[in-house]
């Protein structure tokens, strides 16, 4: 049944380069329409980069991607537009606007892309902070004022605040307590299973990766080495998988750092 | 190192900046004509530019006029023209001196507080994160900035203008015994429209470069919190360099023979 619907992003062949480096080397990915697909993978990978080129803040040199089948490589604005307005987004960093107070934060795509009263997005932006157990008193500071984990939770308000259709969420749980990551977990499980939304999610926790795919793939060396059902993920019989799942430092997988 | 080389890679990379400089004004001053208008944005710049930049620009007026007085008088005297230290204050005021020391004192003030808050928005992906969030940064970040500058400026340098002449009508009447009813009456009557008029066009041409080198500057840059000071270096560099180079332009424009 699933086979049948066409996938909601589908990327192929996708290559990005800064300079001499190569950073993705024809990759290639689906995310089913509905479904929560989390990206595993070392550090400094391209799974940041991966999300920019599928958002258009980087063009890829080379490949396609699929959002609701049609292209948005080399999209001009205004097509491209319409596209993000589908979308939400929680940064690595969180990125929220310094000069904002947070619930501003939280309320800016309702009042600049949708064209919200203050008011109404004001309300709306104290329950979104709820949802990621942050009190209405937060709303009136600034994002200066937060500290690393709040920041996050409020760039999750931010990512989740006009119900978009197709969600990315880079490192959600990163900088969080363990309570307060299956808070997040549940919310982003909550948004699939509930709302509809079609969620990317990149993450190092494994637990969290666990409780919130439907698909797990893993990103090594530019390509994707392994893709399949979170039930696959403990025998994938793919010795790279085993090794990044497991946390081990000996594999096929070597880190470059200077041999002790 | 081949010396050849180094020359035509310096010459490929001034061409390249010029074309971005350009393509980025082209950029911007549409923006500035096709809404929407960030209104709330506008008035906080406009009040940041043009309310907070008086005391600078006022101080710089007094001590210029005051100098001015001082200084023609003492050069005047010897040929025994003092008569025309009113002229000279009231003209140098208002055709070079309000708009360009206006120009210079606003681009280190508002040209280097564009360039660090529009670079640090670069850096930490604050403007990526407006994008994405269906806001265009040209409408959002630089158009609100390019408008308050073409406006602000004029009215700046009007303020400067009276303070200007009011500070040389100080030293003039207090220390160097003018009678102040004849020297007004001089000051007046040498005064043409044109003065304050050439005055206020170079004004705002200059608030276009300031805001324009801020914004280009910080949006320009890379890398972190050096970036971000080399922004905002650049920013005021560039800005002062041309407010000087457009001052010579327009004065040749308004004045030649
Ligand atoms: N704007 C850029 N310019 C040059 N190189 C870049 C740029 N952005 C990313 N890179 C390089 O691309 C590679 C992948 O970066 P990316 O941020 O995607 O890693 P990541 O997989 O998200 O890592 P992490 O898990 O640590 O966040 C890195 O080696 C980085 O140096
Ligand atoms: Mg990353």
């Amino acid at each position: 049944m699933m086979a049948d619907k066409q996938p909601k992003i589908a990327i192929k062949g996708l290559h990005k380069q800064f300079g001499k480096k190569i950073v993705l080397n024809g990759l290639d990915l689906e995310v089913p329409d509905g479904q929560s697909v989390v990206i595993i993978g070392g550090s400094g990978t391209g799974k940041s980069v991966l999300i920019k080129n599928i958002l258009g803040l980087l063009s890829p040199e080379k490949g396609s991607i699929l959002i609701d089948n049609q292209d948005v490589v080399g999209m001009n604005r205004a097509e491209r537009e319409s596209i993000l307005q589908k979308v939400g987004i929680l940064f690595q960093n969180a990125a929220l606007f310094d000069s904002l107070q947070v619930w501003e934060n939280v309320a800016f795509g309702l009042i600049e892309g949708r064209g919200m009263k203050r008011k109404q997005a004001h309300e709306i932006a104290i329950d979104k902070l709820a949802d990621v157990g942050l009190g209405p008193d937060i709303g009136s500071l600034f994002p200066s004022e937060l500290s690393g984990g709040m920041r996050k939770r409020v760039g999750l308000a931010r990512a989740i605040a006009t119900d978009p259709e197709i969600i990315f969420f880079d490192e959600p749980t990163t900088g969080l307590d363990p309570i307060m990551g299956d808070v997040i977990n549940d919310l982003i499980v909550d948004r699939v299973r509930h709302l509809g939304a079609t969620t990317l999610t990149i993450t190092h926790d494994m637990a969290s990766a666990r409780k919130i795919a439907d698909k797990i793939a893993m990103i090594y060396k530019g390509k994707i080495i392994w893709a399949g059902p979170v039930s696959d993920i403990d025998n994938s019989g793919n010795d790279f998988v085993d090794q990044f799942i497991n946390g081990r430092a000996e594999g096929p997988i070597q880190m470059d750092v200077r041999a002790g | 190192m081949n010396p050849l080389a180094s020359i035509g890679r310096t010459t490929i990379s001034f061409f390249n900046t010029i074309g971005r400089i350009s393509l980025f004004t082209c950029r911007a001053v549409f923006h500035c004509f096709v809404p929407p208008v960030y209104g709330r944005l506008l008035v906080r710049q406009l009040i940041e530019i043009g309310y907070y930049s008086l005391p600078v620009v006022g101080l710089t007026a007094i001590f210029t006029g005051m100098v001015l007085a001082l200084q023609s008088y003492t050069g005047f005297v010897r040929f025994n023209a003092e008569g025309a230290v009113a002229s000279v204050v009231v003209l140098s005021i208002t055709r070079e001196l309000a708009p360009v020391l206006a120009g210079l004192m606003v681009s280190g003030r508002i040209g280097a507080a564009m360039a660090a808050e529009i670079g640090t928005m670069s850096v930490t992906e604050q403007i990526d994160a407006l994008t994405t969030l269906s806001t265009n940064p040209f409408k959002y970040l630089v158009a609100p900035r390019l408008i308050a500058g073409v406006l602000m400026l004029p009215l700046l340098v009007l303020v400067a203008d009276i303070i200007g002449v009011f500070g040389g009508y100080l030293v003039s009447v207090y220390k160097l015994g003018f009678n102040p009813t004849v020297y007004l009456e001089r000051t007046w009557d040498i005064l043409e429209p044109l003065d304050v008029v050439s005055g206020l066009v170079k004004a705002a041409v200059f608030g276009f470069l300031i805001s324009l080198m801020g914004c280009y500057h910080g949006y320009h840059s890379r890398g972190g919190a050096q970036g971000v000071g080399a922004a905002t270096t650049n920013a005021v560099v560039s800005a002062s360099v041309l407010i000087l180079a457009f001052n010579y332009i327009i004065t040749e424009l308004f004045f030649a023979i």
